[in-house]
């Protein structure tokens, strides 16, 4: 059985000091990979940390006389699986691409582990510990499945240009390493077989599923994943849904999930908050959820394929 | 990478041995032929332009099939390469360096300067995308030769005079080594063949390194998907440079062994057809496939000396050799295009694949 040592996980260069050059890229070390079993390392909700991981405050983005979101306001946990649901429109895909800096937003601003972010740029906040999949599916469609993991780990890797011209000695150790480590991730979906495959050929769950481990892969505090189950028959949503929480478990970050399946949402989150023409009106446990009125209204009690 | 006993090796490990064998074969045979003069004069003096070309051809895939933008401008900076490189060579010759020194530090020097030159128009350059990015590198390879035809070199006892007319005091013994629009008229032919082969095995030494490299998968990913990368937390300007300065060095050293091989060059010979025959020579050998892009710089250069015999029939038997190249290379447009013909032949449909839902 896998199991994923989460401290290891956050290997990367700037809060690594800790570690010793060329085992930077031993999966062992990244997976906690031993063949032993090691219990899953769940932090209790009352012993969370106090800091949380996001604090958004605030945020609101207009496009010309729209306006997108406004006023969001949401706290986000250190290992929080966090729902976002809303109806179509409501503003969620936006509200990733502000974290994720794909817009900068016209008000507010949040807090990245203690910091605030204004004014980094998409590559500096995924640097920072934010990694993203996209709702409209965006794999690099030429590279392999496994080359598809490796590029997302490119930051960890410690050979340069020259490296990369000349192939020495620790470009080898390296690549050996990053390509085990990309087999470690790919395992977390038993796709190892898929490795050598263009990511382009995969069938369309599979394709959501490299996304996810693609976006792990970058060795994130915070995982955001824009409506990860589109498109999956029943039996592969309830499967990524487990596994969603199994990275969690595993991994120790926070992920924060849109979905429009709301029973799925309220297996999976721990919290949820509910987006309406770009504006949080609840935020609570998936029961509180259930039971406000105003959620009912705007979103359950019109959406008929509410399950 | 060795498997129950088995070598397996990687597609990529494939394509190299490949990429390798082919122009070891190449040369080889092109050699072996020169030596029994069987090869006729013409075709003999094609070798060193066809290495040339090559190397042309793996610097302008790095760009166009690498980092998926399409530079119209590349003769610029093979141009930029074949001049200092004369002038570099020449400089030498008055110092007393072997011939093989001389096209070492040429080579060095004209895949400097090119690789500089690369990376200031590439800093406005990648500022843009798609269309616009293609004009402009277009204008810039213009602009190259322009500024070239207004440069002249002399060269004298107390060496190197650089200047924009023509008058140049130099001293007695001294001469002119780049003439503005007439370019080099005094230069001497030192490439020779193996150096040719050298240079074009170790562009695709790097070239294939680099892909095979986080470097290249970086390139690679930003090519495929350019929000995707910047969320993976790729810099796209870095990569966009790396790829495009890369291209412009191995296109200098591409132009230091064209240049060093005619005794006069103009710089009216690196102008807008000089790059688009090597965008020819890559679209043909299949735009991002490294080794299809040498074979066709080889046979597309060989081909209309070749083909003399065939008289009038010249240019039919070409588009026909074309064609074939385009077949054999897995010209992906040419697939589409033929697996087209034959549905429609057939005229049975089958339905595609899971793919179609994808945006
Ligand atoms: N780049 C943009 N320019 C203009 N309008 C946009 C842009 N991105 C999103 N919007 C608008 O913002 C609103 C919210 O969109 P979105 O966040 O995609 O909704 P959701 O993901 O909740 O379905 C929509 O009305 C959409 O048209
Ligand atoms: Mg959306």
């Amino acid at each position: 059985m896998r199991r994923i040592n989460a401290d290891k996980h956050n290997l990367r260069k700037r809060d690594s000091q800790d570690t010793i050059q060329g085992r930077m890229f031993d999966s062992k070390e990244i997976f906690g990979w031993n063949g032993k079993a090691v219990d899953h390392i769940i932090i209790p909700e009352k012993d969370r940390d106090k800091t949380p991981i996001l604090e958004i405050k605030g945020l609101g983005i207009d496009f010309g006389g729209l306006t997108a979101v406004d006023e969001f306001t949401i706290s986000v946990g250190r290992t929080e699986i966090a729902g976002l649901i809303g109806p179509n429109g409501a503003g969620k895909t936006t509200v990733f691409n502000l974290l994720t800096k794909v817009y900068q937003p016209t008000r507010g601003t949040f807090f990245f582990d203690g910091e605030d972010t204004a004014g980094m740029t998409t590559e500096q906040i995924c640097h920072k510990g934010i990694a993203r999949t996209f709702q409209n599916i965006r794999l690099f469609d030429n590279l392999t499945v496994e080359e598809n993991i490796m590029v997302a780990m490119n930051e960890r890797f410690e050979y340069g240009f020259f490296g990369s011209l000349i192939h020495g000695p620790k470009y080898r150790r390296e690549e050996k390493a990053a390509r085990e480590a990309a087999h470690q991730y790919l395992s977390i979906f038993n796709m190892q077989g898929m490795a050598k495959y263009k990511a382009g050929a995969l069938p369309y769950g599979a394709q959501r599923r490299l996304e996810i481990l693609r976006a792990l892969a970058t060795g994130p505090k915070v995982l955001l994943l824009d409506e990860p189950a589109a498109g999956m028959n029943p039996k592969e949503t309830a499967d990524l849904m487990e596994n969603i929480r199994k990275i969690r478990d595993e991994f120790q970050i926070a992920i924060i999930l849109i979905e429009h399946d709301m029973s799925l949402v309220m297996n999976v989150c721990e919290t949820i908050g509910v987006l309406n023409f770009g504006r949080v009106i609840a935020k609570g446990t998936p029961d509180e959820i259930q039971s406000n009125p105003e959620v009912i209204e705007a979103y359950l009690g019109k959406k008929k394929e509410v399950k | 990478m060795r498997k129950n006993g088995k070598l397996v090796l990687s597609p990529y490990k494939k394509n190299e041995i490949t990429a390798y064998l082919v122009v070891v074969l190449f040369f080889g045979i092109m050699a072996s032929l020169k030596a029994t003069g069987v090869l006729s004069r013409s075709l003999s003096g094609q070798l060193i332009p066809i290495a040339a070309y090559m190397i042309m051809a793996v610097s302008l895939n790095l760009v166009v099939g690498i980092s998926g933008e399409l530079s119209l401008g590349h003769a610029g900076f093979m141009s930029v390469g074949a001049f200092t490189g004369i002038i570099t060579s020449l400089y030498l010759a008055q110092a007393g360096a072997p011939t093989v020194v001389r096209f070492v530090v040429a080579t060095l020097a004209g895949g400097v300067a090119a690789g500089i030159v690369g990376f200031v128009i590439a800093i406005p350059v990648l500022r843009l995308r798609g269309d616009y990015l293609a004009i402009v590198t277009l204008a810039f390879g213009e602009i190259i030769r322009n500024i070239l035809n207004v440069v002249y070199v002399g060269l004298d006892r107390n060496g190197l005079h650089f200047a924009t007319t023509s008058d140049i005091a130099l001293l007695e013994g001294g001469s002119m080594i780049l003439k503005g629009p007439m370019g080099a008229i005094t230069n001497e032919e030192i490439s020779t063949l193996l150096e040719g082969f050298i240079l074009v095995v170790v562009a695709l030494f790097l070239a294939q390194n680099m892909l095979n490299s986080r470097t290249g998968r970086a390139i690679m990913a930003i090519r495929d998907n350019r929000i995707a990368a910047e969320s993976i937390g790729l810099s796209v300007t870095k990569y966009k440079m790396i790829a495009f300065v890369v291209s412009a060095v191995l296109a200098g050293f591409a132009g230091v062994l064209f240049g060093l091989n005619f005794s006069s060059l103009a710089p009216v010979k690196f102008g807008f057809n000089q790059s688009i025959l090597i965008l020819v020579f890559i679209v043909l050998g299949g735009i991002g496939n490294i080794w299809g892009g040498v074979i066709s710089a080889g046979v597309l250069t060989i081909l209309p000396e070749a083909l003399r015999q065939f008289s009038d029939y010249r240019m039919l038997v070409y588009a026909v050799v074309l064609i074939i190249v385009m077949l054999v290379t897995n010209n992906k447009s040419v697939g589409t295009f033929m697996s087209g013909l034959k549905g429609k032949l057939t005229s049975r449909k089958k339905e595609g694949g899971d793919d179609s839902e994808k945006n």
